[in-house]
């Protein structure tokens, strides 16, 4: 058999190497909404985020020249974002929900704002390390080429699950997260925890964002995200507020978004736009599966109010 | 004869009027409110709000050509924001409109093409059932989901919204595609005599009155059945409910049913009066505006008429704003996100103002010192 011709074999192959590309930016949000909801509060706009740190990390590296200062504009629009998100519900009667549905569609809106002229030029992509040296075969070095934010997001899982554990600053968005009243009584500030909470899971989100228009599917076009910040927030549910549990969920999440193009690959063509809406189908079946009307989740944050 | 005063020495008329003008007044200064953020930002940008207003206003509503163009885009804003606003009376936050307005809109086509022969009355008769049926097994679906298995009802409606996008994509490429659509995959086209047509004397498509009717009548379900009374004590506090006895499962089902049903009456209005057929124009965006379009309204269904129309006019105004300010076509969607925003600020503001509360007004005569 010709090295090149791998049949079948290319199916789960390239669901393999889509899983670690297509799974890199669900790791960066879910990871960074596992650390805002940790502190009691949801922040469905990542979505925005994820869609103006694309913007923002396109348009700043067509300019510089450098994806890197282009990935660290988008981290700061997020924290931006995140920022206000969790200044702005603070105030009695303002919804987290709510808020997260209307900066969703501010965000959206804003990158579609300033990006359009960035939809023709091309930007530097992120670098990526090979990994796949050690075989011939060019289906196997192509999913073997790592994204060093792939990397970076599985580091931080793991430091944010330790941090959670064994850190003051853990402990501090946990019991936050657990008790505004236990919280007080220690002498915190829950909306200053939480603020800074959200920032920072904006901030990832712009990273994540960052990633899809610098690496993969590498280009600005406003189409870039549909959803994908939704469901990394859905995924942490599922990963029960655990950091590797999020990593878990979102290398199957990214599976699942690369079974249709892998499909495709081999000439299976059938039912395409079904196979593209997988990931949509794999986290509805989750959430279904995991939720229960009779007992709470374990593992959920006591403030947190789609669990109350 | 009434009492001219009542307990407190005031009008009751001025006391009525002034309870409820709270929610009137906070929502029309927070749409103020967030329109002059939006000139800020215009400004920032280097264009002239000042412009852009006039622009919107010519528009939107400046000629009755514009008028009717926004009233057109009203009628399925209409529908799609009681998608939103009827399962908020029951507590839940459903933003998954689109996915049952691109159901709605290809079940009817569907119905349509299959029945074609029959008499006209009797298709469009049946594509409205589908319509509704598509979408308020969709939404209703979601509302079954949340009660019956706790899902999030908001995060499961959006995904199933690009579930039913993937599903329309697939319908319209595959199984119900008419060969002669060639560049924009469509459903075969319906025939002139099941397309529905305009108001006598307008240029505006009987949607209007349909979505119209449809607010009135969710009102009158919300307000005065008792199934709405249930239902707003449900929203209320589902515990309260259920000891009380109510079967809340069949409430939430229904309210979200009926709530998809009426999204999906906008996709069958969007192919049976504007687009003929259905295809990928049918995500569109409705469902998206009408979440703004409730909130807006406050989940009041009689204030999502002219809410609706208001946003019609904003939407209709985007192209001109497009080629007169050179400002990309995204300029509607910051405005609205800008007054969204600003509008889930101004619930903070309710029951702060004392003018608002008659409860806390000093009597006139004690106010005067002369006891």
């Amino acid at each position: 058999m010709d090295a090149t011709e791998i049949g079948l074999w290319g199916v789960p192959l390239a669901i393999l190497g889509g899983a670690i590309r297509v799974s890199t930016p669900f790791i960066f949000v879910s990871l960074g909404e596992a650390i805002t909801e940790r502190s009691g509060r949801i922040n469905l706009g990542l979505e925005g985020t994820l869609v103006f740190g694309a913007m923002t990390a396109y348009g700043v590296a067509v300019m510089t020249n450098s994806p890197w200062l282009g990935l660290l504009a988008a981290a700061l629009a997020g924290l931006c974002f995140g920022l206000f998100h969790g200044w702005i519900c603070k105030f009695r009667g303002v919804n987290d929900i709510a808020i997260g549905i209307a900066l969703m569609l501010f965000g959206s809106g804003l990158a579609f704002f300033f990006g359009k002229p960035f939809i023709k030029p091309k930007a530097p992509n992120l670098p990526a390390i090979s990994f796949g040296g050690w075989s011939d075969i060019p289906q196997v070095q192509a999913a073997l080429d790592v994204n060093v934010l792939f990397l970076i997001g599985a580091v931080l899982s793991v430091i944010l699950w330790w941090a959670f554990r064994n850190t003051r600053a853990g402990l501090i968005v946990r019991v936050v997260g657990d008790s505004s009243d236990a919280a007080r009584a220690m002498g915190l500030n829950p909306d200053t925890v939480r603020l800074l909470a959200t920032g920072v899971g904006g901030a990832l989100a712009g990273i994540g964002g960052a990633y899809l228009s610098l690496y993969y599917p590498g280009s600005w076009t406003e189409r870039i995200s549909s959803g994908q910040g939704l469901m990394a927030v859905a995924l942490v549910i599922f990963a029960r507020w655990n950091p590797l549990g999020c990593f878990a969920a979102a290398l199957l999440f990214g599976g699942a978004g690369a079974l249709g193009p892998a499909l495709q690959s081999v000439g299976v063509t059938q039912g395409y736009y079904l196979f593209y809406a997988a990931p949509y189908i794999l986290t509805l079946i989750i959430m279904i599966a995991t939720s229960s009307p009779t007992r709470s989740l374990a593992g959920a944050p006591g403030e947190l109010s789609i669990t109350k | 004869m009434p009492a001219l005063f009542g307990a407190r020495g005031y009008p009751p008329a001025l006391e009525w009027i002034a309870r409820r003008a709270e929610a009137f007044v906070i929502p029309l200064v927070a749409l103020i409110v967030g329109m002059a953020l939006f000139s800020l930002f215009i400004l920032a940008v280097g264009k002239s709000p000042i412009l852009l207003y006039e622009t919107m206003w010519r528009g939107g509503f400046g000629s009755w050509f514009s008028v009717q163009n926004s009233l057109s885009r009203a009628a399925p804003l209409l529908l799609a924001a009681l998608c939103v606003a009827l399962p908020a009376r029951l507590g839940l936050v459903v933003i998954g409109g689109e996915g049952a307005i691109v159901l709605g809109g290809v079940g009817a086509a569907a119905i349509g093409v299959a029945l074609s022969g029959a008499p006209s009355f009797v298709v469009i008769l049946a594509m409205g059932v589908a319509g509704m049926a598509a979408g308020g097994i969709w939404i209703g679906a979601v509302g079954a989901l949340r009660h019956y298995r706790a899902v999030n009802e908001t995060i499961s409606s959006l995904l199933m919204a690009y579930i039913a996008i993937a599903l329309m994509n697939q319908l319209v490429e595959g199984p119900l595609r008419d060969p002669a659509s060639l560049n924009k995959p469509s459903t075969q086209p319906l025939a002139d005599i099941y397309r529905i047509g305009n108001i006598p004397g307008m240029d505006v498509h009987w949607g209007l009155v349909v979505g119209v009717v449809a607010c009135i009548l969710s009102w009158v379900l919300i307000e005065k059945t008792r199934w709405g009374f249930a239902a707003r004590i449900a929203g209320g506090n589902v515990r309260a409910a259920q000891v009380q006895g109510l079967a809340v499962g069949p409430l939430i089902v229904g309210f979200t049913a009926l709530a998809g049903g009426f999204a999906g009456l906008a996709g069958m209005l969007e192919v049976a009066a504007v687009q003929g057929s259905a295809n990928a124009s049918l995500a569109a965006g409705y469902g998206y505006t009408g979440i703004l379009v409730a909130f807006l309204a406050r989940h009041n269904p009689l204030a999502i008429i002219p809410v609706a129309i208001l946003l019609g006019g904003i939407d209709a105004s985007g192209g001109l704003i497009q080629r007169r300010l050179d400002l990309p076509d995204a300029t509607v969607l910051v405005l609205q996100g800008m007054i969204f925003i600003v509008i889930l600020f101004s619930e903070t503001f309710y029951g702060r103002f004392k003018a608002f509360n008659p409860d806390l007004w000093k009597r006139p005569d004690l106010a005067r010192g002369a006891a």
